[in-house]
């Protein structure tokens, strides 16, 4: 073979490798409706929070049942933290950090209570429930009153004490 | 000791001791022990050496003799809580972690995970989501490096407002460094592409709390991997069997383990352990949010809590030294609790976000010592002493539990003072 064949071969080869190179791509598309039971994320402004509603009311007998044993009667605290009442934060950099002193968004109350709660059989709550559970304790907290409805719309207004209390501390990372 | 120049009180040696002085010193070292001198008798074969030994496993486990080699465990019982297992860095050297060894933590078990049931899914902000099984990703070409991952609450016992008595496994075993083989995030999102607005993605786990942590697209696309092997196989189900986010440097609970979705969004999601968690609060009130970043820390293994030093003479101190932000450029060593330095010859090769062994000889008199190290990353930052943390970031009031949390990202110095008996404590100098 001649050089100039040669160079020509290597040229054609090349040509056909670079056809080739668009990646593995062994990933199977997936559609929202296929991705949805999974999909649970929840934004601060209230994207992603589910249709349904709960009251303080209606919270009682579901934390009564499936949420005292750890967290004790009227989220005194147990086994599990509190979550009600907590110290203010300029008591000491140990402050034990409580939805009424520390939680920047209510929506975290209801991504966290949703996913990872009760601790034996988490994701078994309806989402009327966890609503439900998220007004009882808002309302337990004094952060919204007795007779409020949470639900997609009115729980990312709930204004959390400790909203502004944060300082990024590597802005440049984000 | 002619040949061994003292470059820093109280008997710390010139790094470059051990390579002039060789086999000789070597022989000279004085080890650290847990145990009792042994009495003189004459030599004799003992019975592994009159007859064959066992046979030879399918997978090998340590000598019987080291079943004191193991992590410490917060909640053995699996009491409804978090479990944590503590890396026993007095028993180790080197840099590598050993799998069974590699911290853990788990907020609600090891979840035991069907690799052929497992999924991975890439959504939101993308041009195309994808689903992966495991079988699909370990076709992809692959990456290794070998990088730390450290716990946020790491050392946290050091903003105690006395010191702790406790092992370096207790105040600092909530961090561990292994080879981690995988596929690179950014040769995912390649393929699914990125929607301009994608400015976090929000990780997820198949554990039983759903673990889930927003991260910044910037490191999505930088050193992010998808981990599938831990020093060379599969990775241990603590540590996130089949599958891990891996990011290196930054701060553990990130690096999501049994990881099976990723979701490009605009804004954080403010989960519970990015907002509430891993936010410490500072002495005015106000808390940090986002602190991602592991920052430039070291403390010495070898002596330690623990370990005891038997007679006056030559040893070896070393330990570990890392940083979030890169290369560790410089440990320097003191023995007389901070009054003069000698810089600490560094194990090669030296990686970005890995563990990093510093050593240097030391002449131990018999008199009180106080050992400190200090590192510097090639970023140019330079770990803080404990004063100079704790005049930013504040100390509990009261003693916590060794176990307990009272802030999180302490990366300031560690002291161990010497007893003029061998006997090392924790203190603060």
């Amino acid at each position: 073979m001649s050089t100039r064949e040669l160079t020509a071969a290597v040229l054609i080869s090349a040509a056909n490798f670079g056809c080739l190179a668009a990646g593995p791509d062994l990933g199977r598309s997936i559609d929202p409706a296929e991705i949805a039971p999974w999909d649970i994320s929840i934004q601060p402004d209230g994207t992603g929070l589910p249709p349904g509603s709960g009251t303080p009311a209606q919270g009682a007998p579901v934390y009564a049942q499936k949420c005292a044993a750890c967290h004790g009667e009227n989220g005194k605290g147990a086994l599990s933290a509190a979550v009600v009442g907590g110290a203010a934060l300029t008591n000491g950099i140990d402050t034990v950090k409580t939805i009424a002193n520390f939680w920047p968004y209510p929506t975290t109350l209801f991504d966290f209570i949703r996913r990872a709660m009760p601790y034996q059989q988490p994701k078994t709550l309806t989402n009327d429930e966890v609503y439900a559970l998220t007004a009882y304790l808002l309302a337990l907290n004094k952060l919204i009153g007795e007779n409020e409805t949470m639900n997609a719309q009115t729980l990312p207004k709930v204004k959390m004490p400790n909203r502004d209390g944060f300082i990024p501390r590597f802005p440049d990372k984000l | 000791m002619k040949n061994f120049v003292v470059v820093a009180g109280n008997g710390l040696l010139d790094r470059r001791a051990f390579l002039r002085g060789g086999a000789a010193l070597a022989a000279a070292m004085t080890g650290y022990t847990l145990a009792r001198p042994a009495a003189a008798a004459p030599l004799a074969d003992d019975p592994w050496s009159r007859a064959p030994g066992t046979n030879v496993p399918a997978y090998g486990v340590p000598s019987r003799f080291e079943k004191s080699v193991v992590r410490t465990l917060s909640n053995p019982n699996g009491e409804p809580r978090t479990q944590h297992g503590r890396t026993p860095h007095h028993l180790l050297q080197g840099t590598s972690t050993p799998n069974g060894l590699h911290f853990v933590i788990s907020h609600a078990g090891d979840a035991d995970i069907d690799p052929e049931k497992h999924r991975l899914v890439i959504h939101g902000l993308v041009k195309r989501p994808l689903l992966f099984t495991l079988e699909a990703l370990a076709r992809y070409p692959m990456v290794s490096r070998m990088t730390f991952v450290e716990c946020g609450g790491n050392s946290a016992p050091l903003f105690s407002s006395e010191p702790i008595q406790a092992s370096v496994q207790a105040l600092h075993g909530l961090a561990s460094c292994a080879e981690w083989t995988g596929v690179a995030l950014s040769t995912l999102l390649e393929e699914t592409g990125v929607d301009p607005k994608a400015k976090w993605l929000v990780a997820e786990g198949a554990d039983a709390p759903t673990l889930s942590r927003s991260v910044p697209i910037a490191k999505a696309l930088d050193d992010a991997m998808i981990a599938l092997y831990q020093n060379g196989e599969r990775l241990m189900p603590g540590n996130g069997y089949p599958m891990r986010l891996l990011l290196p440097g930054w701060e553990g609970n990130m690096n999501v383990k049994w990881l099976r979705r990723l979701k490009l969004v605009e804004a954080p999601a403010m989960s519970y352990y990015e907002s509430r968690t891993y936010a410490p609060i500072l002495p005015n009130g106000k808390a940090y949010q986002f602190y991602f970043l592991q920052e430039v820390k070291s403390f010495i293994t070898h002596p330690s809590p623990g370990l005891m030093l038997k007679a006056p003479g030559f040893y070896e101190i070393s330990g570990i030294a890392y940083s979030g932000n890169g290369r560790i450029s410089k440990v320097l060593v003191s023995a007389d609790g901070g009054r003069s330095w000698a810089q600490a010859a560094l194990h090669e090769p030296v990686l970005s976000k890995a563990f990093t062994r510093f050593r240097i000889p030391w002449n131990w008199n018999g008199g009180p010592a106080v050992l400190q190290s200090r590192a510097w990353d090639e970023a140019g930052n330079v770990q803080p002493t404990r004063a100079q943390i704790i005049a930013v970031r504040g100390q509990a009031a009261k003693v916590p539990p060794v176990t307990a949390f009272p802030s999180q990202h302490y990366n300031g110095v560690t002291s161990w003072a010497i007893n003029s008996g061998g006997a090392v404590s924790h203190v603060y100098a």
